[in-house]
């Protein structure tokens, strides 16, 4: 066994030395089964009250086979669902620093406030003045996000970050439509997320790349080259995904104005800079917010999310409906029966209902909490602990762009100086067996072995040195060539898993035994 | 402020050990007239959580919410009485906190959660594969008809009248800038079973026809065999899209994956999610299996680690923007996981013969409320078939009968009027969607108040 110098084991033993338990367990690590597994489809966790006795209406389809679905008592779906849960690595267990994602504490006020009856159990087709309340929160958040960002108008509906980013592109080409200019072509950095050059196909437009100068920052000249009647606008990432502030930010916006275009800022990381900069200064035209990042609502293992848009004067006429308005005292609903006389130029209706009312209240509640003067200070403690991370491990590990200044909310590492044959992937795994979610691996693209880190403001200075301490160690380790970085994790409730075979024989849903050897 | 850990002390360490002289130095990038001097204008400050759950909780008792009163509101959205273990379990911080589970090792709860919920749907709409979810019914059923586009190579689409008129919205607002054609139609308040709908979807359909988008039970709550659309679209190689707004009909109904559809989608918020006002919901996908590769979304599937134990990762991402970009199939990447975890909860709870009992008795409600409601003078029930919602024709504008009835603490339904604001002859119309939660007392005060309001 290794040690470290605090005394703790650093190296695992090999698995082969340690005993397989007769369950398959490994203490407080309990193997689950699936749910088709361990129930029938007689056990229930519900017990419904028997149905008065009527004439079935329904038209002759009555069901006339089982559905195949399992059912547990509750206190087994119960126990099913908590041994799950403790496979999961989770921001309430540690530090979860993958980059561009903004994993930050998700405070329980939120939560409970979101399960407030007049905000949960409220439908959105009710009688609209049985819901004023619902339109008074709604307006209001839009009024925050309007004065943080510096923009005239917003779009709340919007279901997550692409979603807004859909929403900002389909308002930029209406606005073109409306003056008879129908442009085809949507410019993306290179550096940008996969939403953004997918977002641009999904409405109809033609994608390309502009280059990144060496400084990981948007090439302004060749920006400038390739400007022209054709290009309906640019998609930028500000700050980017290098963890870069775009410092041309506002030479780019004028520029593709004065060249007839628009300009989508993809807000996913708005966190660095949340009330110290306003985008509205910067030029653009439109931009999404995460609420699942910035303003900390939960990212559940995937989503919800909410992306509402802030709009500029010029595409605030496009924005969707429904929407909600302030006249007097009070808030009306703007949707197809009344729109005409109030909004006759929106692009129309991109979701069935409001948007995400439930994020909504997380996001007003966080938002509420901090204040101005506490958000500010988000921006800025989230950027002095990326800086920290650094500049306590550019000694041991490459930073492409970070000889050049600070960076904002996150730091880029490439894999330069790994022993020959040990990747990103190594070390990630290793993290693991740390007690830390690995950081975003692989992207930007334009980084080799691509490590993004962002720790958002939520972490204390000693978490974040124990982490540097713990990638000081594995940086160490695959410089010198450990081999047993090829295997990790050791630790986690399973083992490397084998993507490959998943893909090239996908096995989606559970199928009894006896399907299952029938199809093979 | 209680969410921020770093004290003086510290920041002053840790600007030391960066090298710079403040924390401005670090926002040296951004030009100097786009930096604020102080905290933004117009805001106030931080707040206690006792201040800010005192002024958020004024904004909710606003609110009249649907425990408080009898509640017979449907249209894409339900009522049911979720188990109290459903939200317990996914408020648990490792679901609740987690994120996408791209590193599978770490994240076999979400993964294992995500691919029983894929069985789970597959099962229930009758098909092959499901997906890890969709943003909500009305975002999945565009979505299904860009996949059909792709797989027939053909982009001209024919929706039923009895698409929810939300989801028809969606749908023409990205055809409009995608240049597919959608033929669409607004519904009667006939009996339609099936009616003159139905009629044009059979004749609608040519070798140019991609898909054939229909509502099961539709908007207004009828309930088609959807077989012999199936088997017509099939003839000439396009697809039948089902969309299911309700899943609990599916207890009971046969499912339309039995019936031939290609793809099902829909919003599964009645299981596990609750009303909130629209969203959070959670969009159901599901397919046959040769067609999988043209879905959008995540996947979970299932594979072996290095010791060769089972577990699951996302899998076929090739499909999606991260890898592919613009030749992604869709730009979905956050999709409403937790949502998808609280359905799968609820239905694991459920179980086959819970939601069997479930569907029977939401079934028997509306037929009682139906049947007691459509003896008031002057009201007709539309529907020759439905599930747990249907259609009043009332002698005058439902929308004024609404209000009147909410104005006496009854929200009675959605009014056709308001769905349809241009629908000729459908301001009438009054669709009442009636669930386990509604009790005797329920129907005999709405029944009461419509008499009332009537006289």
């Amino acid at each position: 066994m290794n040690m470290n110098s605090e005394g703790r084991p650093t190296r695992p033993e090999p698995a082969d030395a340690v005993a397989e338990s007769w369950t398959g367990n490994k203490a407080l690590m309990l193997e689950e089964a699936l749910i088709f597994e361990i129930g029938t489809t007689a056990s229930t966790g519900v017990d419904v009250e028997t149905p008065p006795a009527v004439r079935s209406r329904l038209g002759g389809l009555d069901r006339n086979r089982e559905i195949g679905l399992a059912g547990l008592s509750e206190p087994q779906a119960v126990r099913h669902y908590t041994r799950l849960s403790r496979q999961n690595y989770a921001i309430d267990l540690g530090l979860f620093p993958l980059g561009s994602c903004t994993m930050k504490h998700n405070p329980r006020l939120n939560e409970k406030v979101a399960r407030m009856p007049g905000f949960a159990d409220i439908h959105p087709l009710q009688p609209v003045d049985t819901v004023g309340g619902a339109f008074e929160l709604i307006h209001t958040l839009g009024e925050w996000l309007c004065k943080l960002t510096g923009m005239p108008a917003v779009a709340m509906s919007p279901k997550a970050g692409a979603h807004g980013e859909l929403c900002g592109v389909l308002a930029i080409r209406s606005a073109l439509e409306a003056r008879g200019d129908a442009r085809e072509v949507i410019l993306v950095p290179e550096s940008a997320h996969g939403t953004n050059p997918a977002t641009a196909a999904f409405a109809g437009y033609k994608v390309e790349d502009i280059p990144a100068t060496p400084e990981g920052r948007v090439d302004l000249a060749a920006l400038e080259a390739r400007l022209g009647p054709d290009v309906a606008g640019v998609m930028i990432t500000n700050p980017n995904t290098c963890g870069l502030f775009e410092p041309d930010m506002k030479r780019i916006s004028d520029a593709v104005h004065a060249a007839g275009g628009l300009v989508y800022c993809d807000g996913a990381n708005f966190n660095a800079i949340v009330g110290r900069v306003r985008p509205g200064d910067l030029g653009i035209d439109a931009m999404h917010i995460n609420l699942h990042k910035t303003f900390s609502t939960p990212h559940g293992g995937g989503g919800p999310g909410s992306g509402p848009v802030v709009f500029s004067e010029a595409l605030a006429p496009f924005a969707p409906l429904p929407f909600v308005e302030k006249q007097g005292d009070h808030y009306i609903l703007i949707e197809e029966e009344t729109a005409e006389d109030h909004h006759a130029s929106s692009f129309g209706r991109m979701v069935a209902f409001h948007g995400q009312m439930g994020m909504f209240t997380r996001a007003l509640a966080y938002m509420m909490s901090h204040g101005a003067d506490g958000l500010k200070q988000v921006a800025e403690d989230a950027v002095l602990n990326a800086n920290y991370i650094l500049r306590s491990l550019d000694d041991v590990l490459e930073a492409p762009f970070g000889k050049g200044g600070p960076c904002m909310h996150e730091a880029l590492f490439s894999d330069k100086g790994f022993a020959e044959g040990f990747t990103t992937l190594d070390l990630a795994k290793a993290l693991i067996d740390e007690g830390y979610h690995p950081m975003t691996m692989y992207f930007p693209l334009v980084v080799h072995g691509a490590m993004l880190i962002e720790p958002t403001e939520t972490e204390s200075k000693e978490t974040l040195d124990q982490f540097i301490g713990a990638l000081r160690s594995i940086v160490a380790r695959a410089k010198a060539g450990d081999p047993s970085m090829h295997q990790a994790p050791f630790h986690a409730p399973r083992r490397r898993l084998d993507e490959t075979a998943a893909a090239r024989k996908p096995v989606l849903v559970w199928k009894e035994p006896e399907q299952a050897e029938a199809a093979e | 402020m209680r969410y921020l850990p770093l004290e003086p002390a510290d920041r002053a360490a840790m600007l030391a050990k960066i090298g710079a002289r403040d924390v401005d130095a670090l926002f040296a990038d951004v030009p100097e007239e786009a930096r604020l001097d102080g905290p933004v204008h117009g805001l106030p400050d931080h707040a206690t959580e006792l201040a800010v759950e005192r002024d958020l909780g004024a904004m909710a008792r606003k609110n009249v919410s649907a425990a408080d009163v009898p509640f017979f509101l449907g249209c894409g959205a339900y009522r049911h009485h979720i188990p109290a273990s459903v939200d317990h379990l996914i408020q648990r911080g490792e679901f609740l906190t987690s994120y996408t589970p791209y590193q599978p090792e770490i994240a076999q709860g979400t993964l294992q959660a995500l691919f029983e919920f894929q069985t789970q749907v597959a099962r229930l709409y009758g098909c092959d594969v499901a997906n890890a979810s969709m943003y909500d019914g009305s975002t999945a059923c565009w979505e299904a008809i860009v996949m059909a586009r792709r797989i027939t190579r053909r982009s001209k689409a024919i929706i039923s009248a009895g698409v929810h008129p939300h989801y028809v919205a969606v749908c023409q607002t990205m055809a409009r800038f995608t240049k597919d054609a959608l033929d669409v139609a607004l519904p009667e308040l006939t009996d339609g079973a099936p009616g003159d709908d139905m009629a044009r979807l059979l004749a609608g359909i040519d070798g140019e026809t991609s898909a054939v988008v229909v509502q099961y039970p539709n908007v207004l709550g009828h309930i088609d065999d959807l077989s012999e659309l199936a088997e017509r679209c099939h003839a000439k190689k396009a697809l039948l899209i089902a969309v299911v707004t309700e899943p609990v009909a599916l207890g009971a109904i046969r499912s339309p994956g039995e019936m031939g559809a290609d793809i099902v989608v829909g919003e599964g918020q009645s299981l596990g999610v609750g009303l909130n006002f629209g969203g959070p919901y959670v969009g159901l996908f599901a397919c046959r299996e040769k067609h999988v590769r043209q879905m959008p979304g995540r996947l979970a599937g299932e594979t072996v680690d290095a010791a060769g134990q089972r577990g699951f990762v996302l899998t076929l991402s090739t499909r999606e923007q991260h890898i592919r970009r613009e030749k992604a199939t869709s730009n979905i990447c956050t999709n409403s996981g937790l949502c998808a975890l609280a359905f799968s909860v609820h239905m694991t709870l459920l179980g086959e013969k819970g939601l069997r009992n479930l569907a029977a008795l939401n079934h028997a409600r509306a037929v009682q409320a139906a049947e007691r409601l459509a003896q008031i003078d002057g009201i007709d029930l539309v529907n020759g078939s439905f599930f747990n919602e249907f259609v009043l024709r009332l002698p005058q504008d439902a929308r004024q009968v609404a209000r009147a009835l909410a104005d006496r603490m009854i929200l009675a339904g959605v009014s056709l009027g308001r769905l349809y604001p241009d629908g000729e002859g459908l301001d009438r119309g009054l669709v009442v969607a009636v669930t386990e939660t509604n009790s005797d007392e329920d129907i005999a005060a709405f029944a009461a108040a419509l008499e009332e309001v009537l006289a």
